[in-house]
């Protein structure tokens, strides 16, 4: 199939950037929709023109590396997908496609559609951890969970970081990403000890680096790839009263 | 407390708490209204004013939370913009609807509206001659019916309040539902129930206010 | 590469076996705390082995300086791993030991690797599960609240720890966390988007890197006092792998090219479930977990160029040809010997699917007995993303499947101590060679990446810091001005070609020349053609790439080409090494050794040992350097899995 494709292009941090128009030929259905991309990219290269720069590495949806707006959804239009895992058997002949970058003033672009995430890992740094030191610890079964408590930790450790939630938010707010992390770590009785501080630091944290406010349109969870859910925002909210209530 | 003010989640909090206090406002003062139907609205505003301390504690307690609300919406919603700068191009929306995306202009419209209204019922500015406070009714008491009446067969009038409830629609169709996700009630299981409660909420309030305009106007009220 | 050869010497300590690492750990000598400070580390990694090394050693008192290529580093490719961790905790009380865990991987190893360090490693393995839940990584529970283990890659006992199909991912964001908190801490600085170009070396000692800084192009130095090498496997060296799309060489293979021994590049795993190719678009393969194995069983029809549909094939003429030759483990042969006799039917011509390089995994008669949803509970994940990528519903036609390049064994030459043959650097995880031989067990990779990181370097790294003065490297160090410029040299070589061949050409071509003459099945001739073909795609390379765009700034062509002018070297090497091993070993199979059914025939008495490679300069051979592998308290025995 052909397809027309209307590609952010951005040549640096600087730049103004605009769509460019493209032309995708012989696109076989069975093509993820970077492999795609990439025919694309191989063709630009051999005319001596500058490829697409874009984000990628495992190419099996687990790293989180990719990131792009396909025609106004982040990670375009399949539920629960990544755009690697993306693929071109969902597209038709002819089609017209959109792709732009994550959007927020907390993910400057770099170039074109890659755009700089370091500010979700400072949330991370602010304190989604346990202050464990290597080392020193008990036996691995000396503190038992209930399946149904390590089962909620794993859905929102399952997050992996991609962004799209921030895309995908009106507001730009990191609020799903760092639910998520609160929420693991929160139903984890190795994580609950240093949870009231943790909420704290780590929603101060999304907001000093630029991020907006939650105000529950919901936007994340549709996009999200890997079915993150806003009842884990529930949740955080419900560990930050918590915190300021038991505030020494 | 000052941490509270600063905090993402505590402004939140704050929104929904002062959003349910004048959410408590507007479906005691609904109960009210409509007491223009049975035709007792005149006792009914009597008595309300007739502890004059208590209703100057009510008004000042009611124009902090209306201050706190709208000073929050603002801040929050001005801190919003910021975070995203650049539109896109194209842009989908999945889940996030038009009440939630204009609360910030609902919230104005209601905002500007409560002025009016202030200026209409409560200085009665606007038909001066038909202000309840210089027309008795046969009781002696000012009559509040008759200004009602007599404002609303105005359709200019009519609109305005027709207006300012579809705004109030749309800021209750989201801030009903959000104001329990901000709290923290909400669940997987929950939120279905939620989001629908909130509608239901939404459009009950809005159908009651909406229905006195609309009386006035086809008649129905005397 | 006849000539003098040096014997390398392995450093194991001596005594008893399970005494050995608590031995060494009393000889090793320690860094005084409030010297730590001074002592600047470099970690080149972020996976597995780099995170956790860097967030240890942070947390000790060193400067740790952390690099990696991806924009986060949580993005380290050991987040995809999916079955698990192998521990020798015995919860399940079915008979393990550390000397079980410890024979059940030397053995799986083909006996190719060191006992010490295999013994260490399976000691280790506990604290490792211990460390991870401390952290709060989501292990599988039981209703009573207990760990939950699984039998894992068809072993006999359940040793394998698992958080759902996202192990890697769960472990990696654990090492991240710690290492998140080091940041914090200030004893870690990140250098994200970073890529390791060179490995500077003053008087014979790594004392820093050159790198490029991938956004703003800038090519700068790092001086540290030790520098530890945690870059992964070089499977890309295939092209099409499970490795993510920039795992790559470059970082080992420049160490090499300075005097770091390269040992056993052959040994490469080839995974046997992945999703077949379906194109010359395909830019990476697909793995999906070997418990898939569990319950499909694999089959191709009896016929050639059978087309007709799998469901129209009736029972007396499907092939279940692993069942037939291993009756005993049937469908749960270990990866290489599942891997090789895929291939074998597709040569034959009895492959399904699109090119006929496919075989059944089907599911037919686990869905008859345990019902579909039974099914679907334990592999719901697995048939959801064979359905996304293929289009193909699992429950109601089986898979098709087909190995993939999967691990790299070998890797740059360590001794004990981790430490390579340059002092000062330091290589964990799958880059180095250490601890699988020729074959890596399932739920391995995982264990020895985070055993190394968390609980080895710490030891070992001290003891070579506390014999020099710290501070003494420099990066305004002539060493060092000449490597900026010898890379700067590299970079600008490859802009200037200005060819008609984008890298990533190169790359598909050298990729087939890997898959087809140094793949599952090598011989002299296959390799020799590889020695010949090799160079000329090289020449080829250098005369006719096209890289656009600058070296100042963002440009992911440019880092491409890098890497793959690595591979073109690297290729030869892999090829020289599988040549010179005469012997059918592990993941290494040459057809001139084999038994009489078609099975490896490993060769004792003349390969027992590691193969380490020095770089011999540009365009000369490679010499090569043995330790020789000394059993003293496991048999050698013949790897039977009938």
């Amino acid at each position: 199939m052909d397809l027309f494709l209307y590609v952010w292009r951005q040549s640096g941090p600087e730049d103004k950037g605009s769509l460019e128009q493209y032309q995708a030929r012989d696109i076989s259905p069975d093509m993820s929709f970077l492999e795609m991309l990439d025919e694309v990219n191989e063709e630009l290269t051999r005319e001596g023109r500058e490829p697409i720069a874009f984000d990628h590495d495992c190419r099996e949806g687990i790293c989180g590396s990719c990131s792009q707006v396909i025609n106004g959804i982040p990670h375009g239009p399949q539920e629960k997908t990544t755009v690697c895992q993306l693929h071109m058997r969902h597209f038709r002949d002819g089609d017209t496609i959109y792709i732009e970058p994550w959007r927020a003033r907390a993910f400057p672009v770099i170039k074109d559609l890659i755009v700089d995430r370091s500010s979700l890992d400072r949330i991370i740094q602010a304190g989604g951890y346990v202050s464990v030191h290597t080392g020193g610890v008990p036996d691995a079964n000396a503190v038992l969970i209930p399946k149904t408590d390590a089962e909620k930790a794993m859905d929102a450790a399952e997050c992996i970081g991609c962004g799209a939630c921030v895309a995908a938010c009106p507001n730009g707010s990191a609020m799903l990403f760092t639910a998520a992390k609160v929420t693991h770590l929160a139903m984890l009785p190795q994580g609950r000890v240093e949870a009231a501080r943790r909420v704290c630091v780590m929603t101060e944290a999304m907001l000093r680096e630029g991020f907006g406010n939650c105000s529950n349109h919901y936007e994340c969870q549709s996009v999200c790839p890997k079915g993150i859910k806003v009842s884990f925002i529930a949740k955080l909210n419900r560990e930050y009263l918590k915190s300021v209530a038991d505030k020494p | 407390m000052a941490e509270l003010t600063r905090s993402t989640v505590g402004r939140k909090i704050f929104m929904a708490l002062t959003g349910w206090m004048m959410i408590l406002f507007v479906a005691v003062h609904l109960l009210g209204n409509t007491t223009v139907y049975s035709g007792w609205i005149n006792a009914y505003a009597e008595r309300l004013h007739a502890l004059p301390p208590l209703l100057w504690a009510y008004r000042l307690f009611m124009s902090v939370v209306v201050t706190v609300h709208i000073f929050f919406g603002i801040q929050l919603t001005l801190e919003n913009r910021r975070a995203k700068p650049a539109p896109y191009f194209v842009k989908k929306h999945l889940r996030a609807t038009f009440a939630g995306r204009t609360m910030i202009w609902s919230g104005t419209v209601i905002g500007g509206f409560l002025l009016f209204h202030l200026v209409h019922f409560t200085l009665q500015l606007i038909f001066p001659e038909h202000a309840a406070n210089r027309n008795m009714d046969s009781a002696g008491r000012p009559d509040v019916l008759g200004m009602v009446i007599y404002s609303f067969q105005h359709l200019a009038v009519s609109c305005i309040y027709g207006i300012a409830v579809a705004a109030l629609f749309l800021h209750l169709f989201h801030g009903v539902e959000s104001s329990f996700q901000s709290f923290g009630l909400q669940s997987d299981r929950t939120q279905r129930f939620i989001v629908r409660a909130g509608a239901v909420a939404a459009t009950v309030v809005a159908s009651g206010y909406l229905s006195i305009p609309i009386a006035a106007l086809l008649g129905i009220l005397k | 590469m006849s000539g003098a050869y040096k014997i390398l010497d392995g450093k194991c300590p001596s005594g008893p076996l399970s005494e050995k690492w608590d031995r060494r750990r009393q000889e090793l000598k320690l860094v005084n705390p409030a010297n730590k400070r001074k002592y600047r580390v470099i970690v080149v990694g972020t996976g597995l082995a780099g995170a956790s090394a860097a967030a240890t050693l942070g947390e000790l008192g060193y400067q740790v300086h952390a690099f990696c290529f991806q924009d986060s580093p949580r993005r380290g490719h050991s987040i995809a791993a999916q079955g698990g961790i192998n521990a020798a905790k015995n919860y399940p009380n079915d008979g393990d030991s550390i000397y079980r865990l410890f024979y059940d991987t030397i053995k799986g190893g083909d006996f190719r690797a060191r006992e010490a360090n295999i013994y260490r490693l399976a000691t280790i393995s506990s604290s490792i599960i211990d460390q991870c839940v401390a952290q709060g990584v989501p292990f599988a529970r039981d209703y009573a609240g207990y760990l939950d283990n699984r039998s894992f890659g068809g072993a006999q006992v359940s040793r394998t720890f698992y958080a759902r199909g996202q192990t890697g991912q769960q472990l990696l964001l654990g090492a991240f966390a710690a290492l998140s908190r080091q940041v914090k801490a200030g004893s870690v600085r990140l250098y994200p988007r970073t890529e390791m170009l060179d490995l500077v070396l003053i008087g014979g000692e790594a004392k820093g890197i050159t790198v490029r800084d991938l956004v703003t192009g800038e090519i700068r130095s790092h001086a540290a006092d030790a520098v530890c090498l945690c870059t992964g496997g070089y499977m890309n060296v295939f092209y099409l792998s499970t490795n993510a799309m920039g795992s790559n060489v470059t970082a080992t293979f420049r160490a090499y090219k300075k005097g770091a021994f390269f040992a056993n590049p052959c040994f490469t795993q080839i995974h046997p479930t992945c999703i077949p190719v379906t194109g010359d678009h395909q830019s990476k393969l697909t793995l999906m977990s070997e418990s898939l194995r569990n319950d499909g069983r694999v089959w191709v029809p009896k016929k050639k160029d059978d087309q007709r549909k799998p469901h129209e094939i009736p029972e007396d003429e499907r092939d279940y040809y692993l069942e037939r030759k291993y009756p005993s483990f049937g469908n749960l042969a270990p990866r290489d010997i599942a891997s090789r006799a895929a291939k074998e039917v597709c040569d034959e011509g009895r492959g399904v699917g699109p090119g006929g390089r496919g075989v059944y995994l089907d599911f037919g008669d686990a869905i008859q007995r345990f019902g579909r949803e039974k099914i679907a509970e334990r592999y719901g994940n697995l048939f959801d993303m064979y359905e996304q990528i293929t289009a193909e519903n699992a429950y109601e036609r089986p898979m098709r499947i087909y190995p993939a390049p999967h691990y790299a064994m070998g890797g740059l030459w360590v001794d004990y101590n981790l430490q390579s043959s340059i002092p000062g650097l330091f290589v964990l995880g799958e880059a180095n060679f250490s601890d699988h031989g020729g074959n890596r067990l399932g739920a391995s990779a995982l264990m020895q990446g985070l055993a190394d990181g968390y609980f080895i370097i710490s030891y070992t790294i001290a003891d070579y810091l506390a014999g020099i003065r710290p501070g003494t490297a420099d990066d305004q160090h002539p060493d060092f001005r000449r490597s900026r410029e010898d890379v700067a040299a590299v970079t600008n070589r490859l802009l200037s070609i200005k060819g008609r061949k984008t890298a990533n050409d190169f790359h598909r071509q050298l990729g087939r020349i890997m898959w087809e003459d140094v793949g599952m099945a090598r011989s002299k001739e296959s390799l020799n053609r590889a020695l010949k073909l090799i160079p000329e795609l090289r020449a080829e390379f250098w005369g006719n790439l096209r890289v656009p765009g600058s070296g100042a700034g963002l440009n992911q062509e440019l880092e491409k080409a890098g890497r793959v002018a690595d591979f073109l070297e690297f290729g030869e090497l892999m090829a020289f090494d599988a040549l010179h091993r005469e012997e059918s070993c592990g993941g290494h199979f040459r057809v001139e050794h084999q038994m009489p059914d078609g099975e490896a025939k490993r060769d004792d008495g003349n390969f027992c040992y590691v193969a380490a490679w020095e770089f011999g300069g540009p365009e000369k051979n490679p010499q090569l350097h043995k330790e020789p592998l000394i059993f003293e308290n496991v048999q050698l025995a013949t790897r039977s899995y009938k």
